[in-house]
């Protein structure tokens, strides 16, 4: 290829990054850790953040310039270089993530970091990249709360990260593909045009739908705790640990942590959306604004579970995963090959 | 192409390192500096830190770390037996059959000899 073709690639994929960058920390960020606050409020029968802008929609805004004036703390006794990398760590591996999910196809137009084809591998790989930063973060606060949030935060990523990966491969089975895009692709029409999403088989029958509703569910369980949410937030358990492996974190190198955290769980949000619930192909037209729904639909079922639920302890939350999840990822994997062949 | 999908990976990376520090850098541009030696020490709900907290630690996270490492090397063997299974049919079917019963047993193995208890 000549070298005008590799300067163009590089300059669409520099596009590329900074748009993705800009969704996540505006989408994500922002306006996710406001529909935190604000459903939080609605549960608890609270009204949530409200005078700054209209009805409080301008808060995280507000915060964000806030905390951009914020002092940087480094503890004396902390060890500097690992307390400042890991901060960068944990959002750019979300942000990597984020190139094999595609965002539909306005206008013709295919909204997607990259169209990778081993587009879930790649998933799975960036997202565990997420706990080197954490583990990295808490470790070099020297912090005992710190180091605590983060061995725990280790062992719950790497625990769920296995029934995650099996239940991904429900979808890549009923596919034959990798590629997430190829994956929405396969699951478009059928009755009411939702006959064919993975979550009720992509249309084999009885045994489908058994194991698409299995894979879904391994997956959101396994999602939910993969982000550190309730009833698997341990490692940021507030009432114990303070706020875990980011303890000692300050101003925006707090909000990066953040940022990595919310943009994680709009990740997952979406990929259930993409391999289950039938990505932007929906009941009566294909529109990117199906995908949208869903994605947001997903997010606040999320926040509803994350509000309602109490905390497991760690010998409970570690049992559930290795004793109930990863046995039945394992046959729910038998048993979609069984259904297919 | 294969590459350029690999190009466009190490400019995400490389970028979103960059974009990903700039607020860092308007933070060293915008905000104070007071330093004072009582804020940098460490957090401990308000009393003068005892000790390091790099001490020792539940030998527990190990074991989970190292069955990690088993099972997931193992679920990877399974990703691209996955993409091509519904061109390979019942041979294919059967072998990993046999392949997931193993691993069955060797987490069977692992819950038997304790390995996965938290006490």
């Amino acid at each position: 290829m000549p070298a005008v073709a590799w300067g163009l690639e590089i300059l669409r994929a520099t596009v590329a990054t900074v748009l993705l960058f800009t969704f996540l920390a505006v989408v994500a960020a922002m306006f996710g850790v406001l529909a935190e606050r604000k459903i939080s409020g609605w549960i608890q029968s609270r009204l949530g953040p409200k005078h700054v802008g209209p009805q409080g929609l301008l808060q995280t805004v507000a915060d964000t310039v806030k905390l951009l004036q914020k002092e940087h703390v480094t503890p004396v006794n902390a060890d500097p270089v690992a307390f400042n990398v890991a901060p960068l760590i944990v959002p750019v591996a979300a942000l990597l993530a984020w190139i094999v999910i595609p965002l539909g196809v306005p206008f013709g137009v295919l909204l997607i970091g990259r169209d990778l084809n081993i587009g879930l591998l790649f998933f799975v790989a960036m997202t565990s990249l997420i706990v080197i930063g954490v583990l990295l973060g808490g470790w070099a606060s020297n912090n005992k709360y710190s180091l605590l949030g983060a061995l725990r935060s280790a062992s719950q990523m790497i625990s769920y990260e296995i029934p995650l990966a099996l239940a991904l491969l429900t979808p890549i089975m009923l596919a034959g593909t990798l590629s997430t895009v190829e994956i929405v692709d396969a699951q478009r029409g059928g009755f009411l045009g939702v006959g064919r999403w993975f979550l009720f088989g992509g249309g084999h029958g009885l045994g489908g739908l058994v194991v698409g509703v299995l894979a879904f569910a391994i997956f959101v369980a396994a999602a939910t705790a993969e982000t550190f949410r309730t009833p698997f937030d341990l490692p940021e358990a507030e009432s114990e640990l303070v706020a875990g492996y980011f303890s000692e974190y300050t101003g925006m190198r707090f909000a990066l942590f953040q940022l990595g955290e919310y943009g994680e769980l709009f990740a997952m949000a979406a990929l259930s959306s993409l391999l289950f619930l039938g990505g932007w192909h929906g009941p009566g037209f294909t529109s990117t604004l199906w995908l949208f729904v869903k994605l947001f639909a997903m997010v606040f079922f999320l926040m509803w579970v994350r509000w309602t639920y109490p905390r497991l302890r760690l010998d409970q939350l570690l049992n559930f995963t290795w004793k109930g999840l990863l046995p039945l990822a394992l046959l729910n994997v038998l048993l979609t090959g069984w259904v297919l062949v | 192409m294969v590459l350029v999908d690999w190009l466009h990976v190490a400019v995400f990376a490389v970028v979103g390192t960059l974009m990903a520090a700039l607020p860092l850098a308007v933070v060293w541009l915008l905000a104070p500096r007071a330093p004072h030696p009582q804020k940098r020490l460490t957090y401990e709900s308000g009393v003068v830190p005892f000790g390091q907290a790099w001490a020792q630690f539940n030998v527990r996270y190990y074991l989970f770390a190292l069955a990690f490492v088993l099972f997931e090397v193992e679920v990877i063997y399974l990703f691209p037996w996955a993409v091509v299974f519904r061109r390979l049919g019942r041979f294919a079917f059967v072998e990993a059959a046999l392949f997931i019963v193993i691993l069955g047993l060797g987490l069977l193995y692992a819950w038997r000899t304790g390995a996965l208890e938290w006490t």
